[in-house]
């Protein structure tokens, strides 16, 4: 029973990490590998947030910034003037620079944990757009291994840059609750219910937003017609930011869930966005419900197997992978456009 | 009267073979402009870059202001909206669903009238409203087609680019086709009509160029067209008066 609940939290956080991978697959055809590497910003900014000090990935964000402003710049200037240029400005280099000044001058470590928490997606969110304009959005266009290469480059770079920021050393943060409740025979920690909760209501607020706002449907209409999301006006580049942004959100969000349940490295983000990757295969990098269903059996599989033959539960896992894909390659069909 | 699309020296190359050669055209406030020709003239390729979807080279202005490399999320920002041959509709999504999105642009810009405009389509094309909850996929193809129309006018452009509105649907669908286009020049829109079915084409338009291996081979008022020897030689067949009962609205 402690095995189950254990495993349907970590399956409620791969549950969050799938349904990022298949949004931004469909909308940009990107494979997210880095998805995981927001995990682990995520959790350590918050960490270093707790500790009192000044996060790394603010260094990243005004860097980011200012590497955008110097894309953009020359442009907004030309198609909207100074007015134009100022908005990117304020957003990119003001922006971070706003935060930097917030740390600095008040001691954050004293803030309530709700605020924490929302200082460290406030750092950690809008990375994603950023890390979209710098590296995507110059090979919109290019094949799914180009984009898959970038992919892996970004994630390289990223846990570079997480092991400068944070050090080699793990840190866990201070859990959202200590409350503990004894339901029949099994003891149920606040904490996970927290996950749980708190990954059932983004999933919903998530079919909200792509079933009720115009936002949310063009970004379905980008991944199910992209030439003719085009001829809406809704272009690829303001697409693909805006899923970055999501994928960052749910990415950074989870991190600061599971950093109190387990200890956080600055490479752990890999194996976490793998594990997601797993559960999103299943569900054929296309559908959120089988993708979600597959993370839950991913974390139920990865419990149990962590306590019957622990070395072996990454492969246990990952081996899941194989009959997948031969299930899948032998149900799918090619369906041809149907125009 | 003043020209909504004016489209000068435009050359479009797919590597080394050019497409399109030199293309004058213009199109004036209110008026239904076609450009005829064969298979391979080049006449989507046309629509393709004054939209900004092909790079081009020459100079497209388009409501006073030029655009020497058209853009084509700002081409629609500025009131400019293409209906491409391949309709390119959002088949899993419901038809109201695509109507929404086709007013996104003018949403973004702040303008939140997509309500009332999606009235004014379903007064147009009253079969869209019956099916309005149905998956864009699952619709006929004349409906895409309406579908596709409805889509675009959402958008409340200044001007529509019909990309052979008319193909592969039957003959009955085509002249409700074309009703509706001589229907919307009445409520003020320009519309730049691509055709195959020259025969419709020239009966509903204004002005009327003749398009041949990637040049304008002909051009003049649709109806001097219509009577012009080699038009009717090459593009209409004598004797066609299945097609003229078809044109005629």
């Amino acid at each position: 029973m402690l095995l189950g609940q254990d495993g349907v939290t970590n399956g409620a956080i791969y549950a969050l990490l799938a349904l990022a991978l298949v949004l931004v697959f469909a909308v940009t055809r990107v494979i997210f590998i880095p998805q995981g590497e927001f995990v682990a910003y995520g959790a350590l900014t918050l960490a270093m947030i707790e500790a009192g000090r000044l996060p790394g990935t603010l260094w990243l964000l005004l860097g980011a910034g200012v590497l955008v402003v110097a894309l953009d710049g020359l442009d907004a200037l030309r198609r909207g003037g100074m007015a134009r240029l100022l908005q990117v400005v304020a957003a990119n280099i003001l922006y971070p620079l706003a935060l930097l000044l917030l740390m600095r001058t008040t001691s954050t470590d004293t803030w309530p944990l709700a605020a924490k928490v929302l200082l460290t997606l406030a750092v950690v969110v809008p990375l994603g757009p950023m890390i979209y304009r710098i590296a995507y959005q110059p090979v919109a266009e290019a094949s799914v291994l180009i984009l898959l290469i970038v992919s892996v480059a970004v994630h390289v770079a990223m846990v570079g840059l997480g092991l400068l920021f944070f050090g080699a050393e793990g840190s866990r943060t201070s859990s959202f609750s200590d409350a503990s409740f004894t339901v029949g025979p099994m003891m149920v920690s606040g904490q996970s219910l927290w996950v749980i909760g708190t990954s059932l209501g983004l999933i919903i607020a998530l079919a909200l937003f792509f079933n009720r706002t115009i936002y949310g449907k063009a970004l379905r209409a980008t991944a199910i017609n992209r030439a003719g999301a085009r001829l809406m006006g809704i272009s690829p580049a303001l697409a693909g930011r805006l899923t970055f942004m999501l994928a960052a959100l749910i990415g950074a969000l989870s991190g600061v869930l599971v950093a109190p349940i387990a200890t956080i490295y600055y490479d752990t983000g890999f194996l976490i966005g793998l594990k997601g990757f797993v559960a999103a295969i299943i569900g054929g990098l296309a559908s959120y419900p089988i993708a979600a269903l597959g993370a839950i059996l991913v974390g139920v599989l990865e419990a149990f197997s962590s306590f019957w033959a622990s070395a072996y539960k990454e492969v246990i896992v990952f081996t899941l992978i194989i009959p997948v894909l031969v299930w899948r390659s032998l149900t799918s069909h090619h369906v041809e456009e149907d125009e | 009267m003043a020209n909504v699309l004016e489209v000068k020296d435009l050359c479009v190359s797919y590597g080394k073979v050019e497409a399109l050669h030199n293309a004058n055209l213009s199109v004036g406030e209110g008026q239904i402009v076609t450009v005829i020709g064969p298979n391979g003239a080049g006449k989507t390729t046309l629509l393709s870059a004054i939209m900004g979807v092909l790079p081009s080279t020459g100079e497209v202005a388009f409501d006073g202001a030029v655009e020497r490399v058209p853009e084509v999320e700002r081409m629609v920002a500025r009131g400019m909206n293409l209906v491409p041959e391949k309709r390119e509709l959002f088949g899993e999504m419901s038809v109201e669903d695509n109507l929404v999105l086709g007013a996104f642009q003018r949403y973004r810009m702040g303008q939140r009238d997509h309500g009332q405009t999606m009235e004014e389509v379903y007064a147009l094309f009253p079969r869209l409203k019956e099916r309005r909850t149905q998956m864009a996929g699952t619709l006929s193809g004349g409906e895409r087609q309406m579908l596709a129309v409805g889509r675009a006018l959402m958008a409340r452009p200044k001007l529509l680019m019909l990309d052979e509105p008319s193909l592969g649907l039957a003959p009955l669908i085509v002249r409700e086709i074309f009703r509706i286009i001589g229907e919307l020049r009445k409520r003020g829109v320009s519309i730049l009509l691509v055709e195959q079915n020259a025969r419709a084409a020239l009966q509903v338009a204004d002005h009327a160029y003749v398009l041949e291996t990637g040049e304008v081979a002909m051009s003049g008022p649709a109806h001097e067209l219509a009577d012009d020897p080699r038009v009717i030689e090459t593009y209409l067949g004598l004797g066609g008066k299945h097609q003229d009962r078809l044109a005629n609205v």
